[in-house]
């Protein structure tokens, strides 16, 4: 792959920002390349880049994560060291952006060293599956949203529609008018669509530019099966 | 088959509120229950509803009030120490017979505490909170799907009982991802003839009101309100049971605790070991029978909870201590591990309780 020295994921909170920034932080360091990933969600409480600080960090990835990630302490503060992403030019950077507008605002202080060195791409994460952006006119209002927010504009769309662990084959190539819809409104081209890595291959041969990620298993994890949804009564 | 949305809890707690007629919703923020209000201020403007930020959890849960006198489907939503501030305006809600549904999506306490999931709410959601003789019907959800689901069941308990119907979800469910469906929901509407809704001077005023002069009146009207309680728990106690049929020993847990324990049920069962789970799914009215007919069966209870032992205390009352109960627990933001609950499975039948 062709890397930019800095790739940005943003897009609506739930979109699936964090998971496609770890696995494509992990696919560069694979690639040999010294990359550095920041965490600059200063929206959500649960669920982030340091959740993958074991993987990261056996891959050689240095991650940059608030110090009061996944703590008790509700501070949207950010860590000095995350100016490093945008001055120490001999790394590749990964940034993850919080979600929606009021998570990109944090991104707007970087923004003047981004624009200065100008060699960066910010990628649009969409889910067509998620209520707030299930066709491609309400996507692009919160792509707008994000752009006013953070004072950088996106350069290309990621698909990552997706229903957690019952997406099938159709749910991706379902997506696609709504995507190339995305596309055309915004003049962006489609980067890739990023899809769970054991389905990822059965879509290979019939689309182009398959981003495989894998997934983090969490201790709350059932099979749909054993979900329980239906309840006795008296 | 049904359309699938990829939601988190917080979200599908909101959007089945909107299906299920609310269109005033009244909050203040707190973490992890804020993609509620979040997604009501997106929606509501877009569909006639009101979105309101208050300026304190006292003046939201007050507004509310208002609201359900007026007989509207009305929510607020919070997270533990937002609803200790909302206690007060709960009692008065309770006091005056009005329907309202009021969200909790727990975080550890006491105090500030902190940001991660508990569920140490318990013993305040199904034994008061605010002061004075009155119930809620608490509703437990254990998945996204259910957050949905039960905010409807939730409204519609409410206006059915003219009671308050909380969820108690924790910020784990609020905040998970899963995909769900909304086509099966039942939207029950019912007559408000207590409303304040204008008398077109062609009735007489009606009052809501939770004061009495009188104490003779307060007493009949407490009593009164307590056969009405008597009826819900006769006919609304609900829970899931799993592997239940030749167990011989239980795991009582619900919400997030009871995913948890599925799996550690499921994990035990293919060790040999013969135990299931009850999950209650109402907190009050607490699943008594289920709970009574087990302790015919079973030689022992494990109550896993994220708290230092709440539910603990009604399944010893409903079991009539007929059987040992186990407690594994976790609590200030910690969950038990599927590992944790086994061993105390593994416990339980050696006979360590």
């Amino acid at each position: 792959m062709n890397h930019k020295r800095i790739t940005l994921f943003a897009g609506h909170y739930g979109s699936g920002k964090t998971n496609i920034a770890v696995n494509y932080a992990l696919a560069m360091a694979k690639e040999g390349k010294r990359v550095v990933i920041g965490d600059l969600d200063i929206v959500n409480p649960y669920f982030r880049t340091a959740d993958s600080a074991n993987v990261l960090q056996a891959a050689g990835v240095e991650l940059v994560s608030p110090q009061f990630a996944n703590s008790n302490v509700d501070l949207p503060a950010l860590p000095p060291d995350a100016y490093r992403l945008v001055q120490d030019r001999s790394c590749y950077a990964v940034m993850d952006i919080g979600g929606d507008d009021r998570g990109a605002y944090a991104l707007g202080r970087f923004v003047p060293y981004i624009k200065e060195e100008n060699d960066y791409c910010m990628a649009f994460v969409a889910n067509a599956s998620r209520p707030l952006t299930r066709t491609a006119e309400e996507a692009l209002e919160v792509m707008r949203e994000i752009e006013a927010a953070c004072g950088l504009s996106f350069t290309c769309i990621i698909n990552n529609t997706n229903l957690a662990s019952e997406t099938t084959a159709d749910t991706v190539t379902d997506s696609l008018p709504f995507i190339e819809k995305l596309c055309e409104l915004s003049g962006l081209p489609l980067w890739m669509h990023t899809v769970h890595a054991p389905l990822a291959q059965t879509l290979t041969d019939s689309l182009d530019n398959v981003f495989p990620l894998q997934l983090q298993e969490k201790y709350f994890d059932l099979p749909s099966q054993m979900l329980g949804n239906r309840p006795c009564s008296v | 088959m049904a359309e699938r949305v990829l939601m988190k809890g917080n979200e599908a707690i909101a959007e089945a509120a909107i299906r299920a007629g609310c269109r005033h919703y009244f909050g203040y923020p707190i973490t992890p229950q804020t993609e509620i209000a979040a997604y009501m201020a997106k929606k509501m403007p877009k569909i006639g509803g009101v979105f309101l930020q208050a300026e304190s959890e006292i003046a939201s849960i007050n507004m509310v009030y208002g609201a359900a006198a007026a007989g509207v489907r009305v929510m607020t939503s919070s997270s533990s120490p937002g609803v200790s501030l909302k206690a007060e305006g709960l009692s008065y809600i309770a006091g005056s017979d009005v329907p309202a549904l009021v969200v909790n999506v727990q975080r550890g306490g006491p105090g500030l505490g902190g940001i991660q999931p508990s569920q140490s709410d318990y013993f305040q959601a199904t034994k008061g909170g605010g002061h004075g003789d009155y119930r809620m019907i608490v509703l437990a959800p254990a998945s996204v799907q259910e957050m949905a689901s039960l905010t409807i069941k939730g409204f519609n308990l409410a206006d059915k009982y003219r009671m308050t119907s909380m969820i108690l979800a924790d910020g784990t469910i609020g905040q998970m991802m899963e995909p769900i469906s909304f086509e099966d929901a039942e939207i029950e509407t019912y007559d408000k003839p207590w409303a304040l809704t204008g008398t077109d001077c062609k009735r007489e005023h009606n009052v809501v009101n939770s004061l009495y002069l009188k104490p003779e009146a307060l007493e009949i009207t407490n009593m009164e309100r307590y056969e009405r309680y008597k009826i819900v728990e006769e006919n609304e106690a609900m829970w899931e049971e799993y592997m239940m049929e030749d167990a011989e020993y239980c795991v009582v847990a619900f919400g997030i605790a009871s995913r948890v324990a599925k799996n550690a049920v499921a994990t035990a069962r293919a060790e040999g070991i013969k135990v299931g789970l009850i999950r209650p799914i109402t907190l009050w009215p607490f699943p008594k029978k289920a709970l009574e007919d087990a302790a015919d069966k079973v030689k022992g209870f494990i109550s896993v909870e994220l708290n230092m032992g709440q539910m603990i205390e009604d399944v010893r009352l409903y079991t009539k201590c007929k059987r040992p109960v186990a407690l594994c627990n976790r609590c200030g933001g910690m969950i038990p591990s599927p590992e944790e609950v086994l061993e105390s499975i593994r416990k339980a039948q050696k006979g360590e309780f």
